[in-house]
C-alpha cells in the first residue's frame, strides 16, 4: 500500500576511501555517521584518560593536606584543564558520537542530513584537543582559573605574553561551541527531517526525543557562552573593558553570560543519558517503557525550564535578594519532570523479567548516583543551606553523581549495550561486571567523602587544606586511583572483543527497534529500502512487529 | 491479597519514615558548631531536607533493588513482562506531589532566607520589623544602637579588617558575641569569597563594589574563614581566624589594638611566593605576584612569623 518514494540506489563513488569496510576509514574524513560516531566515541575516550590522569595528580596532592606534591600553578592549571577535558573532550563528544550513531539507524535514515558538515564537526574535536593540550607547552603553562574562567582571575596574565594559556583555552572552548552547534544543526535537521515512513514523534524512540531536547538547548544556550568567550578573548589580548573592573567593566556580567549556557548545558549532557536508561529498562526488563508520552515530553519541559534557572550557580555572588528567589524557585521545579522520569523506570521495571548484563548494571547503578544526586541538587538549590556550601566540596560531589555517577556509567551501558551493533562482536560479560563494580565502588568511594567535606567547611579548588579534613580527602584519594583502574578491564574487554569476540547476531538482546533489524554491523546506508514504521516503540510483551517490510530492509548477503 | 499489599506498603513507608526521621537529627553533627544566629536557621532547614531526602533515597534505592534481586529472569526465560504501558492515576499522582513537596520546600526556603536577611531586610519586609529570629534580644537593628560596621578589604591573598570608628586595623576578624553586625565586603584585585563555614554564611566580595553582609555571631570561640571564590595561585592560603568574644572583651581588645603602632604582619602566600624565588628554578608557572602583607594594628597571632 504504501510506496516508499526514496527508490534511490547508492550510485557514484564510495564517500570513504577504499572500500567501504576497510579499518582505514575510521582515520579518514569518512561521511558515514556510524564511522564518524564511533570516530567520536574513541576519540573522546582517550581524552577521558587523559582528563583521569589529571583527575588522579589532583587526588594525589589533596591525599595530604599541605601542597607538597606538586606546585600551586600546577594544580591550578590540572583542575582546570581536569574540567575543561571532561566537558568539552570527553562527554560532549562522547555523547555527540553516541548521538550520531543511533539517531539516523533509530529513525530509519540512511545517513544524517549533512554528512559532510558531520565529519567536519568531528575533525574539529581533535584539533581544538590539540590546541589545549599544547597550552603546556607556552612559557606561562595552560589557564589556571579554573573552567568558568571567571574574571579578574582569567585576565590576569603574568607572563604578560600574548600567546599565553588562557588564550589557547579561550580559542580551544571556541572551536569547541562551533563543533557543538555544526553537530546540533546536523542533528536537530536529522530528526525533524529524516524520518522513515510512519516514524511520527510519537513513535521515536525516547532517546531520540532526548537528544533532540539536548541538542535545541546547544543552539539557542551556545551562543551566550560563545559572545561571552568572544568578549573575554578581547579583554585579554586587546585591552577592551567589558569585564575588567580596573577599567570599569563588570566581572559578574560574565558570569551571566557564562552559566546562561554552561547550566543548560547540564541537561545537554544528561539528557541523553535519560533516554539510554528510557531505552535499556524496557530491553532488559522485558516491559514498554512506562508512560512513555509522559517521559518523552518531560525531556521538551526541562528544555524550557533549563533556560531560566542559571542564577543558581550565583546565590553568593554579587546577586541581589529577589533574584535568588526567583531562582531557587525556578531551579526546584525542574526536580518535578526528571522525578516523573525516574518513577517511569522504577514502573518500568517492576513486574518485569530483570537481567543483570552489564549494560543493564550499568544503567542501574547510574539510576541510583542520580538518584542521590538528584536529593542533593534540591538541596544547593535552596538558597540558605547553598549560602553554606556554594563552593565546597559539597557541590564538586553532588556534580560528580550526576556527571560520573549518572552520565559516564550511562555511556558505559550504552557502549556495552550498542558494542555489539557497533562491531558485529559480542563483549565479554565478565570483565564487564568487574568493570561494573571497581567502577561503582570506586566512584562512590570517590564522590561521596565530598559531601562531608562540602559541609564541613572545605572550599572546592584548594591545593592545601586544614587537617580536620584529611580523613574524608584520603578515602576520596583512594576511590580516584580506584577509579582509574576500573578502566583497564574496560579497554582490555573493548579491544579484546572487537578483535576476536564472539560474532554477534543482528539482535542479541531481542530488543525492539530499528537498529536491532538489521545486521550487526549495518551496511554502509543501514537500510536497503526505508523501513515503514507501523508500532510504537516499546512493544515488550505485544508480540506486534515493529515495520510492515521487514524482508526489504536489507539485500540477502552474499554469503551466510 | 489487596489488604496485605496496602499494610506492607504502610509498613514499609512507616519504616522508612523513621529511618529518615533519624537521619535528618542526625544531620546536625555533619556540620561545625553553629556560631552563629544564621547556622541555626541553616541546620533546621537542612535537616529538612536530608528527611526527605532519606526517604526519596531510600525509596528508590530499595525498589530497585528489590526488582533486581527478587524480580529476575529464569536463565531460560525468554518471555516477556506485562506489557503495561502507563497509568494515568499512577503519572498524576507522583506529578502532583513532587510538585507540592518543591512548593513547601521553596516556601521554608524563602522564609528561611527572609529571617537571615544577610544582605538587609527584603523590600517587602521593610515594616519597621527586625529581622525576627537572626537577631537576638536587645541587639540588631531594632536596638537604638546603630550596628557596628566592619570593613572587610580582600585582596591576592590577604584578607584585612578595619574598624573605622576605633582606628583599628586587624589581619583577624574579631566580633562582639550577640550583636549583629555589617561587615563592607571590597575587593581591591579579583573576586574573593567571604566564607565561615561555622556561621554557614558565605558573600563574594567584587572589585569596584561594596556589599553589606550582615550576620549575629552567637558563641563565644575561634572559627575559620576562608576564601570561597578561587582567586588564583595562592587561593588555598587566603585563610584567617574568626574570634568571637563577649562584647566587654571585644572592647578591651579595640581598645587594646588601638594603641599598638602598625606593624607588618605574616602572610603565607607571601611568604610561600618569596621562599620560591630564593630558589634557582622555581616550580612551576609564573604567579601573579602577591600583595605586601598587610600593615596592621594586630596581626592574627597564630601565623606570626617564627
Amino acid at each position: 500500500m504504501v510506496t516508499s518514494i526514496e527508490e534511490i540506489t547508492p550510485s557514484g563513488e564510495q564517500p570513504s576511501p577504499g572500500t567501504p569496510e576497510s579499518w582505514r576509514r575510521f582515520f579518514s574524513f569518512s561521511t558515514d555517521h556510524k564511522v564518524i560516531g564511533i570516530q567520536y566515541i574513541v576519540t573522546s575516550f582517550v581524552f577521558f584518560l587523559v582528563g583521569g590522569i589529571f583527575a588522579m595528580i589532583i587526588r594525589g596532592e589533596l591525599i595530604t593536606p599541605e601542597a607538597d606534591l606538586i606546585d600551586r600553578t600546577v594544580y591550578n592549571a590540572m583542575f582546570t584543564m581536569h574540567g575543561t577535558v571532561m566537558l568539552f573532550l570527553w562527554t560532549f563528544p562522547v555523547l555527540a558520537g553516541l548521538a550520531n550513531y543511533l539517531v539516523p539507524l533509530m529513525i530509519g535514515a540512511r545517513d544524517m542530513a549533512f554528512p559532510r558538515l558531520n565529519a567536519a564537526a568531528f575533525w574539529m574535536v581533535p584539533i581544538f584537543g590539540i590546541i589545549l593540550m599544547a597550552s603546556f607547552l607556552v612559557p606561562g603553562g595552560p589557564s589556571q582559573s579554573g573552567w568558568w574562567a571567571y574574571p579578574p582571575v582569567s585576565l590576569q596574565n603574568p607572563t604578560g605574553l600574548l600567546l599565553n594559556g588562557q588564550f589557547l583555552w579561550i580559542l580551544a572552548v571556541a572551536l569547541s561551541g562551533i563543533s557543538s552547534i555544526m553537530g546540533a544543526v546536523n542533528i536537530v535537521t536529522t530528526i525533524f527531517r529524516m524520518r522513515a515512513p510512519g516514524m511520527t514523534f510519537f513513535k521515536m524512540p525516547a532517546f531520540v526525543w532526548t537528544v533532540m531536547s539536548a541538542q535545541i538547548i546547544q543552539l539557542f544556550g551556545l551562543p551566550a557562552l560563545t559572545a561571552g568567550a568572544v568578549m573575554l578573548l578581547f579583554d585579554l589580548s586587546v585591552g577592551t573593558s567589558f569585564f575588567d573592573p580596573a577599567q570599569g567593566g563588570d566581572p559578574v556580567l560574565y558570569q551571566h553570560f557564562f552559566w546562561f549556557y554552561s547550566h543548560p548545558a547540564v541537561y545537554v549532557i544528561i539528557l541523553p543519558i535519560f533516554g539510554i536508561f528510557s531505552e535499556l529498562f524496557p530491553v532488559y526488563a522485558r516491559k514498554p517503557l512506562f508512560g512513555y508520552k509522559v517521559v518523552v515530553l518531560s525531556s521538551v519541559v526541562i528544555v524550557i525550564l533549563s533556560g531560566i534557572v542559571w542564577v543558581h550557580h550565583m546565590y553568593a555572588s554579587g546577586t541581589p535578594g529577589w533574584m535568588r528567589m526567583l531562582f531557587m524557585f525556578s531551579t526546584m521545579l525542574i526536580s518535578v519532570p526528571t522525578g516523573i522520569k525516574v518513577f517511569a523506570w522504577v514502573a518500568t521495571m517492576w513486574g518485569g523479567k530483570i537481567r543483570l548484563t552489564s549494560a543493564m548494571l550499568f544503567a542501574l547503578g547510574g539510576l541510583i548516583m542520580f538518584v542521590f544526586a538528584g536529593v542533593t541538587g534540591i538541596m544547593l538549590a535552596s538558597v540558605p543551606v547553598d549560602i553554606h556550601v556554594n563552593n565546597t566540596y559539597f557541590v564538586v560531589g553532588h556534580f560528580h553523581y550526576v556527571i560520573y555517577g549518572a552520565t559516564v556509567m550511562g555511556v558505559y551501558a550504552a557502549i556495552y549495550h550498542w558494542f555489539p551493533k557497533m562491531t558485529g562482536r559480542m563483549y565479554n560479560e565478565g570483565l564487564g561486571k568487574l568493570h561494573f563494580v571497581l567502577t561503582f565502588i570506586g566512584a562512590n568511594l570517590n564522590f561521596f567523602p565530598m559531601h562531608p567535606l562540602g559541609l564541613q567547611g572545605m572550599p572546592r579548588r584548594v591545593a592545601s587544606y586544614d587537617p580536620e579534613f584529611a580523613f574524608w580527602n584520603v578515602l576520596a584519594s583512594i576511590g580516584g586511583f580506584l577509579l582509574g583502574m576500573s578502566t583497564l578491564p574496560f579497554i582490555l574487554n573493548m579491544i579484546g572483543s572487537w578483535i576476536q569476540g564472539e560474532k554477534a547476531p543482528k539482535n542479541p538482546w531481542r530488543a525492539i527497534g530499528l537498529e536491532w533489524l538489521v545486521s550487526s554491523p549495518p551496511s554502509h546506508e543501514n537500510f536497503e529500502s526505508l523501513p515503514v514504521v507501523v508500532a510504537e516503540p516499546y512493544g515488550y510483551g505485544k508480540s506486534e512487529p515493529l515495520v510492515s517490510n521487514l524482508d526489504a530492509l536489507e539485500v540477502a548477503h552474499e554469503s551466510n | 491479597m489487596k489488604i496485605r499489599t496496602i499494610v506492607i506498603l504502610a509498613v514499609v513507608a512507616i519504616a522508612l519514615g523513621g529511618i529518615s526521621l533519624w537521619m535528618g537529627q542526625q544531620a546536625y553533627t555533619w556540620f561545625p558548631p553553629q556560631a552563629a544566629a544564621e547556622a541555626v536557621l541553616i541546620d533546621n532547614l537542612f535537616s529538612f531536607l536530608v528527611t526527605i531526602a532519606t526517604f526519596i533515597v531510600l525509596g528508590v534505592t530499595g525498589t530497585v533493588t528489590y526488582v533486581a534481586l527478587f524480580q529476575r529472569a529464569g536463565k531460560y526465560d525468554s518471555s516477556d513482562g506485562p506489557p503495561i504501558e502507563g497509568s494515568i492515576t499512577l503519572e498524576v499522582v507522583w506529578t502532583t506531589i513532587p510538585f507540592l513537596l518543591v512548593v513547601w520546600i521553596a516556601t521554608y526556603s524563602y522564609q528561611i532566607y527572609d529571617q537571615m536577611s544577610v544582605l538587609g531586610p527584603m523590600e517587602h519586609m521593610h515594616l519597621g520589623m527586625a529581622p525576627a529570629e537572626a537577631a537576638p534580644m536587645g541587639a540588631g537593628t531594632s536596638d537604638a544602637e546603630p550596628m557596628e560596621r566592619i570593613e572587610v578589604l580582600s585582596r591576592q591573598w590577604a584578607w584585612e579588617f578595619r574598624y573605622p570608628e576605633h582606628n583599628v586595623t586587624s589581619t583577624e576578624l574579631h566580633l562582639p558575641n550577640n550583636q549583629r553586625v555589617t561587615l563592607a565586603l571590597t575587593s581591591e584585585d579579583v573576586i574573593h569569597g567571604f566564607y565561615i563555614p561555622a556561621f554557614r554564611l558565605k558573600q563574594d566580595a567584587v572589585p569596584n563594589e561594596v556589599i553589606n553582609f550582615e550576620l549575629t555571631p552567637i558563641r563565644e570561640g575561634t572559627y575559620r574563614l576562608r576564601d570561597s571564590q578561587y582567586s588564583g595561585t595562592y587561593f588555598a592560603a587566603m585563610q584567617t581566624d574568626v574570634v568571637v568574644e563577649s562584647p566587654e572583651a571585644h572592647e578591651q581588645w579595640l581598645a587594646m589594638a588601638a594603641t599598638q603602632p602598625p606593624q607588618e604582619s605574616y602572610n603565607q602566600a607571601f611568604d610561600e611566593y618569596q621562599q620560591k624565588y630564593e630558589q634557582d628554578t622555581p616550580a612551576g608557572w609564573p604567579s601573579v605576584i602577591p600583595a605586601a602583607p598587610p600593615v596592621v594594628n594586630y596581626a592574627s597571632p597564630e601565623s606570626q612569623p617564627i
